[in-house]
């Protein structure tokens, strides 16, 4: 129902004259277009970001209905002051270190094999799609199970210890938990690798050749700087997975032996515990631990964002 | 500096595919040796063997007396510039230039004196500090070319390195190719498929086609003594043209006219169909030669011309003679060839396309029927299956009927 | 080449490692299925005897009782219908970025890249107090909306990748030639986007079939509850015993359709997580 167009021009337009008709329905129709899917992704996080913030400054406990109210920041102090807030963000971040970089030596060796298989490539790839397709559940239940002291075969082998009970202490279980993320997010690495191995120019191979470089200098020298945009971004993507580590720890350990990651701290004392203030205190928290790592990324080391993918 | 031979050298790919085929050349010490030759006619191939980035199926490769089949390319001492130049495009000129003496331990102090002197040589001083991206082609060029004078090198291998210049830029390089090569006296070996190229640069020649290599020699061997037919179409432009002939009884009979068959030297007296070739620059306008050559030697002939083409220092004229059309393999790769590139002949049923290059001063005109020359003494006849140079070793033929 | 047997060599070591690499843990736990519940301690790789009793177990009770069964049909529902609506929307989406001007088109992006990098456990709280309160707790809905919220960046990444290759051109032109708007949608569109539309749905529902934390954090019974959680909450022989046996074999199940999947459609799936990490 537009009006048609007056004699004189709209006063003070921010672009020069008067957009076209045209470019204005197109841009209603881009609008619309977009409208639903903006919606949806706004309406599970922007709304209940907001909430979850207003949530923890207030004392909301599902089973004290009853007590409640604005509590200022007493839910954060007493996270922050928590020795288990702290554990929980030392074990997350050391799974987040040690499976990074695992993931990166692998996932390189694994791309170049992919990058340069003279033969059997749907092999490859299918094998490397496999622990992607696979529910992180499924996988974590399989390697617990091959660990597990009474039916897993790990003991079994010739080199490990027949009694070694791997989920009694803490570090075995960070090994098998470690052991489960590398094997499931190795080969999404080794795809975001991948990516960035292709845009490299043969040529510039065979020149390293005649210039006498041999295999390892053309990789140090050719192949690992050239991919450092692509390795920054997959660095980037895989930490913020990284730290986001549930599903794994909770089938293995549910958190015992000081293994737990403060997303299961979080769903312990959102989920289990109904404690809403204190467990949306720690959701923001792990939000603006997440923001971090990502400004860290972007700003720090240079990151470029627009040529990565999210997902995975 | 040192001589490359190749020995009976041959390439087969895995898939049974010979790009190469039983390759003999002998290159000089401090020469500039071309290989030339429509795509696909194995020259590239032949230049990654002698570097060592193509693994040599059967044959020897010898770079200064020393055989290096089995050497890798940081072995044997050579230096290849790229169709692409294959910069680093994360290094600057001075670090791309750099690269192959640091990988070899040398001290930086002698890094940069070299690099700085070949820099200076190649007009690069004011650039060493920026990267690929920033330069232009002809400076990226030159940086290639930087990178391979740097090392000091056995040998130059350059595959292409002026195809992606645009064509006044192309000129340029070539002569600034030509006087770098005098005066750094490496031997050199060059790939190309631009004859025009083949031929100013190098001192000698190696025509290639499908794998084998045709004839070597120098430029003017080339020209004037073809061994076979693809040579004689594949070098000069525009191309020579094509005809088909009867010898009989002493006498050639061609479709503009008869000539006697003059002396040959040795070797097999040619006889029934043959394919004749002239070049366009023998022709010319009947009314510009004078009376006696025309006597001496060659043919009067009447044509209609279909097109003339005015460069000022020439003219092109185009015309059709009738033929029965000539079955020759080699004849039919140098149409596919340069078809468009050339005035090469068009093998249209029953017909002949001729081109003839004039004195300017000839008054031909489009639709007009001319009165034209051409010198037999040049003619030269190949054999229609094995496009061999059946005139060799002689001056051709005698006089007019 | 005489280099060639020993690369060659090489190569397949690597290519047998690669694959060793992704399969043991699912032959192992093929390995536990098969296994008959007595022998499930006997902690070999390879089972001394197979049976399938683990996978009866499974099944037993049909809908009602097994503990599987219900499951299964809830993940599968709200997979398939969190796919289809998130294509559909991120289809708008990604057509509408692709080819037309707007004012926000960034935005969009950077914000559907800011939700892919968020931690859903800090929306949990909230999910799990709005649905308690609108009544979608343990329903199929109240996990289909998280699940749209956080793969429409994915989808919306991928098409968009996609929709810039397409030539639109070829649209006018077959209008030209004679077909009508619709027609040349159809004709020449659809053939040309469905790869794309096709990969991102895969990954879409790969998403949505794999997620644990909303489905035990806004689920509480059969009535909704995913494959995921359900395997959390197997019960064994006595309280004290995991059921190793059954959850293998439920594994198993999920499984196998995947790997199958994933073989089938291998060049797709690689072509669209890579498509989104090549510029443009």
């Amino acid at each position: 129902m537009e009006a048609s167009a007056p004699a004189h021009p709209a006063p003070a337009s921010s672009s020069p004259g008067r957009a076209s008709e045209r470019t204005r329905s197109e841009r209603r129709l881009a609008w619309m277009l977009c409208a639903p899917a903006v919606v949806a992704m706004l309406a599970v996080t922007a709304y209940p970001i907001g909430y979850a913030i207003a949530l923890s400054v207030q004392e909301v406990d599902l089973r004290f209905p009853d007590q409640g109210g604005f509590v200022g920041l007493d839910n954060y102090r007493a996270v922050l002051t928590s020795d288990l807030w702290w554990t929980d963000i030392f074990n997350t971040v050391f799974i987040l270190v040690t499976t990074v970089a695992i993931e990166l030596v692998l996932g390189m060796a694994i791309a170049l094999v992919m990058h340069r298989a003279i033969f059997g490539r749907g092999a490859v790839r299918t094998a490397v799609l496999i622990p992607y397709g696979i529910i992180t559940v499924v996988a974590a239940f399989a390697w617990q199970f091959a660990f597990a002291p009474e039916t897993g075969f790990v003991n079994n082998l010739p080199l490990v210890s027949d009694e070694m009970d791997w989920f009694g202490g803490r570090f075995s279980s960070f090994a098998v938990i470690i052991m489960a993320e590398v094997w499931k997010t190795t080969p999404f690495m080794a795809l975001l690798l991948l990516a960035g191995l292709v845009t490299i120019d043969g040529q510039l191979y065979e020149a390293a050749k005649v210039d006498g470089a041999n295999a390892w200098q053309r990789f140090t020298r050719i192949t690992l700087p050239l991919m450092k945009p692509a390795i920054l971004v997959a660095l980037l993507f895989r930490s913020l997975d990284a730290f986001r580590v549930f599903d794994t720890i909770f089938i293995m350990t549910r958190g015992a032996q000081d293994t737990e990651s403060v997303s299961i701290l979080g769903f312990n004392q959102l989920i289990s515990r109904l404690n809403l203030g204190l467990g949306s205190a720690v959701s923001v928290l792990i939000f603006f631990c997440v923001f971090l790592i990502a400004f860290l990324f972007v700003k720090g080391l240079g990151a470029r964002v627009e040529e990565g993918r999210p997902g995975g | 500096m040192a001589e490359i031979e190749l020995d009976g050298v041959s390439k087969v790919f895995d898939d049974g595919y010979e790009a190469v085929k039983d390759m003999d050349l002998e290159i000089r010490d401090g020469e500039f040796m071309i290989l030339v030759g429509p795509s696909g006619c194995g020259k590239s191939t032949a230049l990654r063997m002698i570097a060592g980035l193509e693994d040599i199926t059967r044959g020897e490769l010898r770079i200064g007396g020393q055989v290096v089949n089995d050497l890798a390319p940081k072995d044997r001492d050579v230096a290849m510039v790229f169709q692409n130049y294959a910069l680093y495009p994360h290094m600057t000129v001075r670090e791309n230039m750099g690269f192959s003496l640091q990988l070899a331990g040398v001290d930086k102090a002698e890094i940069n004196r070299k690099v700085e002197e070949a820099a200076r040589i190649l007009d690069l001083s004011d650039h060493l500090d920026r990267k690929p991206a920033n330069l232009s082609g002809g400076q990226r060029q030159r940086v290639a070319m930087g990178r391979a004078i740097v090392r000091d090198p056995k040998a130059f291998l350059l595959d292409e390195p002026l195809s992606n210049l645009d064509a006044k830029l192309r000129v340029q390089m070539r002569t600034e190719l030509a006087r770098l090569q005098s005066k750094l006296e490496t031997t050199t070996v060059y790939v190309t498929h631009d004859q025009t190229e083949a031929m100013t640069l190098g001192d000698r020649v190696a025509v290639m086609r499908a794998g084998v290599l045709q004839q070597v020699g120098t430029p003017g061997e080339l020209y004037d003594d073809p061994r076979n037919l693809f040579v004689a179409g594949f070098i000069g432009s525009p191309a020579m043209n094509f005809m088909p002939a009867e010898v009989s009884d002493g006498r050639v009979k061609l479709p503009i006219g008869e000539v006697a068959l003059g002396e040959q030297d040795g070797g097999a007296v040619p006889s029934g169909r043959v394919v004749a070739g002239l070049r366009p620059e023998h022709f010319e306008d009947a009314s510009l030669v004078g009376d006696e050559l025309k006597r001496e030697r060659g043919i009067e002939f009447e044509a209609e011309i279909d097109l003339v083409e005015s460069l000022g220092s020439d003219l092109y004229a185009y015309f059709r003679i009738a033929s029965e059309g000539i079955e020759s393999e080699q004849l039919a790769d140098l149409v596919n060839e340069s078809i468009g590139e050339t005035g090469a002949a068009n093998l249209v049923e029953g017909e002949e396309q001729i081109v003839a290059r004039l004195e300017p001063a000839s008054k031909v005109r489009r639709r007009e029927r001319a009165r034209l020359w051409v010198d037999a003494s040049r003619l030269h006849l190949f054999d229609p299956e094995s496009g061999e140079n059946l005139s060799r070793g002689g001056a051709g033929v005698g006089a007019a009927v | 080449m005489r280099r060639g047997t020993s690369e060659y060599a090489l190569w397949s070591i690597g290519i047998v490692l690669v694959l060793v690499f992704a399969l043991i843990p699912v032959l192992w736990l093929v390995s536990l299925s098969l296994k008959p519940p007595d022998a499930i301690t006997d902690q070999r790789f390879i089972p001394a005897e197979v049976s399938f009793d683990n996978y009866k177990s499974l099944f037993e009770g049909g809908i009602g009782d097994s503990p599987f069964i219900k499951p299964l049909i809830n993940s599968l529902g709200i997979a398939l219908i969190t796919t289809l609506v998130a294509i559909t929307l991120a289809s708008f989406t990604a057509y509408a970025i692709a080819r037309l001007e707007f004012p926000g088109k960034r935005l969009i992006l950077a914000g559907a890249l800011a939700i892919a990098m968020f931690p859903p456990i800090s929306t949990v709280g909230p999910l799990f107090d709005m649905w308690r309160s609108i009544g979608l707790y343990d329903t199929w809905p109240g996990l289909i909306i998280p699940y749209l919220t956080f793969s429409l960046p994915l989808a919306i990444y991928v098409l968009v990748a996609f929709f810039r290759e397409i030539p639109w051109e070829l649209e006018q032109a077959a209008q030209v030639d004679g077909a009508t708007p619709f027609q040349a949608f159809r004709k020449v569109i659809v053939p040309l986007a469905a790869p794309g539309v096709f990969t991102a749905a895969i990954l879409v529902f790969i998403f949505a079939w794999n997620d644990f934390l909303f489905a035990i954090s806004l689920t509480s019974s059969d009535a909704s509850r995913t494959v995921p959680a359900a395997l959390a909450f197997f019960t064994g022989e006595s309280s004290f015993t995991q059921p190793t046996g059954s959850i293998s074999a439920a594994a198993v199940v999920v499984t196998v359709p995947i790997i199958v999947f994933v073989l089938v459609f291998q060049r797709r799936i690689v072509a669209g997580l890579t498509s989104g990490a090549v510029k443009g």
